[in-house]
C-alpha cells in the first residue's frame, strides 16, 4: 500500500504528519518505508536519521554538439523543445544550454551527421537508510539548481518497490513534482491549515487529485487557529476529515528541534495510531 | 528600478504574509505574485484584474487511432517512458508524456497529434496600495518557470510605466526552476526563516543558491520566539557566513486574524510588535546600499 502525504504549499505540517505515521508504523512492526519525495528541500532526515545503507547518484544525459562534424544545418535546434539548442546560423553558432535539456534524445534523431553524442550530467542523489530491522528511509535530493527535480523523485520511488506499506512526502504544490509523487500512490492524505490560505492551496491539490483519479482524505494541522470555512467546504464536497491536530505552541516547539510528537507524547501517539488506521481503510 | 524578492526555502514561515505586508506598507508598489504553484497573495491584496491571459505550458502527445498501425516505434523512442502497449494497442499516459514531440516526427503514419495545454492563466490588476501582476497555473502543469518569467516581465513594465521604483516578489518556495527564474536580476532577496533545524537547512540552501545568482540577501527569523536557541545558532551562523539578519518577528496570531480579514497585519494590527518589526524591516532593506 502506497500513501502519499501532501499539501498545496509547504510549511503545513506535511512533513510532521508523515514523519509521525512513520514512527508509528514501525513500532508495529511491519515492515515500512518513508520516501523524502520533497527533492528540492528533503527533510525527513532532520527528524529520523540512521545510518546509510547505498546512495546512489543520479544523472541524466545532456547532448555534447562536435562541431568538427557539425555543418550548422540547425535540424537540433528545431526538434528541440525547450530551447535548450542555441542556434546562430550566419555565425556558425552552436551551444548546448545544459540547464534547459530534458533528456529527451530529439536532437540525436535530428542530426543526420553524427555530429551529436551524449554525456552524464549529475541530478542528484537518493539515498537509503535503515532504521529498524524492517524500517527504511529513502531520501530524494536535488542538486541546487537543476532543472526539474522529478528524475530523481521517480527514481527514489522506484528503489521503493515495496509489498508492505511506503509513505511518500510529497513535494509541495501542484506541478510535475508533486505529480509525478502522487500518481504513484494509491492514496493521499493532504495537509491543510484552517485559514484562507489553507483552503485556496487545499482546493488546488484536490482538483488536481480528482483529475488525475487519486482518492485522498485530509488533515487539518494547527486546528482552532483560522476559521470553519476548510470544514464546510470538505463537508459539502464529501472530502473525508482524517484527524485534526490542534494548534499547540509545544507541538512546534518539538517539531523545531527535529524530534517526533508520536515518540514524545502517549496521548498523540494514540491518535496517530488512529489516522493510520483510519488511511489504511480508507486506501483498500 | 528597486526588485525586491521574498524567498523562503520551504514554505509556511509566512512569506506571503510578510509579502503582503510590504505591499501595503508605504509608497505604491508594482506586486509580483511569482509563487505562481499556490498563488495566495491575491486573497490579501484583492485586486482588481483589468486583463486575463492564456498562458501555454507545453504539449501533450495524442494518437489517433484511426491511422496508427500500433508499429511501436514511438515506444522506443519516448525516454519519458509515457507510451506503452497494453492490449496490443499503443497507449499513452498524458502523465508522463514531458511534450517533447519526439514520437510525433518520428511516427511513420503521422498518427501523433502534439495539443498544448491552455489551461494557466495570468492576469494584472489595481490594488489598494498600486498595481498587481499573479497568476494560476492549472493543475498538472509544468513550466511555472517560463510563467514566472511572464509575470514578472510584466511587472517590471507595468513599474516602468506607471512610473513606480519598488517591485515587491512573492518567490515561489524550493530552490527549482521556478526560483531561478524569479531570483534572476533581483537587487535583493529577502529570506523569511523560522527557527527549527529544517527551517535553518532549507535557509542554507536557499541562501546557496541567492549567492550563486549574486542577489545581495538579508535573513528575516519569523516566529522567533518559538524556538529561541534555533534562532541563536541562525543568527550566529548568518553573522559567520557576513549575511545581515535584519529582522526577528515574534509569533503573532494576528497574522490569522488579518488574513481572515483578507487585510495584511500591518493594516490590521499597525501597533503589534509583528507590525512594528516589520516596518524597521522595510526601512532597513530600503535603506541599505543604496
Ligand atoms: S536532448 Fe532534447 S531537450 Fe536536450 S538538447 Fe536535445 S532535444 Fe533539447
Ligand atoms: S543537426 Fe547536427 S549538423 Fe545540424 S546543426 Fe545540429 S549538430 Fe550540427
Ligand atoms: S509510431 Fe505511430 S504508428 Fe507506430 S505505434 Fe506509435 S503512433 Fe502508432
Ligand atoms: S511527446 Fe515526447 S514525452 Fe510525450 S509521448 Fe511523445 S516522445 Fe514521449
Amino acid at each position: 500500500m502506497k500513501i502519499a502525504i501532501a499539501s498545496g504549499k509547504g510549511g503545513t505540517g506535511k512533513t510532521f504528519v508523515s514523519t509521525n505515521l512513520f514512527e508509528v508504523a514501525q513500532k508495529t512492526g511491519i515492515p515500512v518505508t518513508l520516501v523524502d519525495c520533497d527533492a528540492e528541500e528533503p527533510n525527513v532526515t532532520e527528524f529520523i536519521d540512521g545510518d546509510v545503507f547505498y546512495s546512489r547518484t543520479i544523472t541524466q544525459k545532456v547532448p555534447v554538439i562536435n562541431t568538427e562534424q557539425c555543418v550548422f544545418c540547425g535540424k537540433c535546434s528545431d526538434y528541440c523543445s525547450y530551447n535548450a539548442i542555441v542556434f546562430v546560423p550566419g555565425n556558425r553558432f552552436i551551444k548546448v544550454v545544459e540547464d534547459l535539456c530534458h533528456d529527451c534524445g530529439a536532437c540525436l534523431v535530428a542530426c543526420r551527421y553524427g555530429a551529436i553524442t551524449e554525456e552524464r550530467k549529475l541530478l542528484g542523489m537518493v539515498k537509503s537508510m535503515y532504521i529498524g530491522p524492517h524500517a527504511e528511509i529513502i531520501e530524494a535530493r536535488a542538486e541546487v539548481g537543476v532543472y526539474s527535480p522529478v528524475p530523481v523523485i521517480k527514481k527514489a520511488i522506484k528503489e521503493a518497490n515495496s509489498r508492505y506499506l511506503t509513505f511518500f512526502d510529497s513535494p509541495p504544490g501542484i506541478s510535475c513534482p508533486f505529480i509525478a509523487t502522487v500518481s504513484q500512490a494509491d492514496f493521499v492524505v493532504l495537509v491543510t491549515e484552517p485559514t484562507p490560505f489553507g483552503l485556496n492551496d487545499l482546493k488546488l491539490s484536490a482538483e488536481t487529485l480528482r483529475e488525475i483519479s487519486i482518492p485522498f482524505g485530509v488533515v487539518v494541522n494547527r486546528a482552532g487557529l483560522g476559521n470553519r470555512e476548510v470544514y464546510d467546504w470538505l463537508d459539502k464536497n464529501g472530502i473525508p476529515l482524517l484527524a485534526e491536530i490542534p494548534f499547540d505552541r509545544e507541538i512546534a516547539r518539538i517539531y523545531s528541534q527535529g524530534r517526533l510528537l508520536a515518540e514524545e507524547d502517549e496521548n498523540y501517539r494514540r491518535q496517530f495510531e488512529e489516522l493510520l488506521r483510519t488511511i489504511k481503510k480508507l486506501a483498500t | 528600478m528597486n526588485e525586491i524578492i521574498i524567498l523562503s526555502g520551504k514554505g509556511g514561515t509566512g512569506k506571503t504574509s510578510l509579502s503582503a505586508a510590504f505591499a501595503t506598507l508605504g509608497k505604491p508598489v508594482t506586486v509580483a505574485d511569482c509563487d505562481v504553484d499556490a498563488a495566495n497573495l491575491y486573497l490579501i491584496l484583492q485586486p482588481e484584474n483589468y486583463f486575463e491571459k492564456r498562458f501555454i505550458t507545453g504539449y501533450k502527445a495524442v494518437i489517433d487511432y484511426d491511422t496508427c498501425s500500433a508499429c511501436g516505434l514511438c515506444i522506443d523512442y519516448c525516454r519519458f517512458e509515457a507510451i506503452a502497449y497494453q492490449n496490443k494497442k499503443v497507449i499513452l499516459s498524458e502523465i508522463s508524456c514531458d511534450g517533447c514531440k519526439l514520437c510525433s516526427r518520428i511516427c511513420p503514419c503521422q498518427s501523433i497529434r502534439m495539443v498544448a495545454s491552455d489551461k494557466s492563466r495570468w492576469y494584472a490588476g489595481i490594488y489598494r496600495n498600486g498595481f498587481m501582476v499573479h497568476a494560476r497555473l492549472a493543475p498538472g502543469e509544468e513550466n511555472s518557470g517560463k510563467l514566472v518569467n511572464v509575470v514578472r516581465e510584466h511587472a517590471r513594465k507595468m513599474a516602468h510605466e506607471k512610473g513606480i521604483e519598488t517591485i515587491i516578489i512573492d518567490g515561489p518556495p524550493g530552490i527549482g526552476c521556478p526560483v531561478i527564474s524569479s531570483v534572476t536580476g533581483a537587487s535583493k532577496a529577502i529570506i523569511v526563516t523560522e527557527p527549527s533545524n529544517s527551517g535553518f537547512h532549507d535557509l542554507k540552501r536557499i541562501l546557496e543558491l541567492t549567492s550563486n545568482f549574486k542577489v545581495r540577501s538579508y535573513v528575516v527569523i519569523n516566529k522567533s520566539d518559538l524556538n529561541e536557541d534555533i534562532t541563536e545558532q541562525i543568527t550566529g551562523w548568518c553573522a559567520e557566513m557576513k549575511i545581515p539578519v535584519i529582522g526577528k518577528i515574534p509569533f503573532d496570531k494576528q497574522f490569522v486574524g488579518a488574513m481572515l480579514q483578507c487585510k495584511s497585519i500591518v493594516e490590521w494590527a499597525p501597533g503589534s510588535e509583528a507590525s512594528k518589526e516589520i516596518m524597521k524591516i522595510w526601512n532597513s532593506v530600503n535603506d541599505l546600499n543604496q
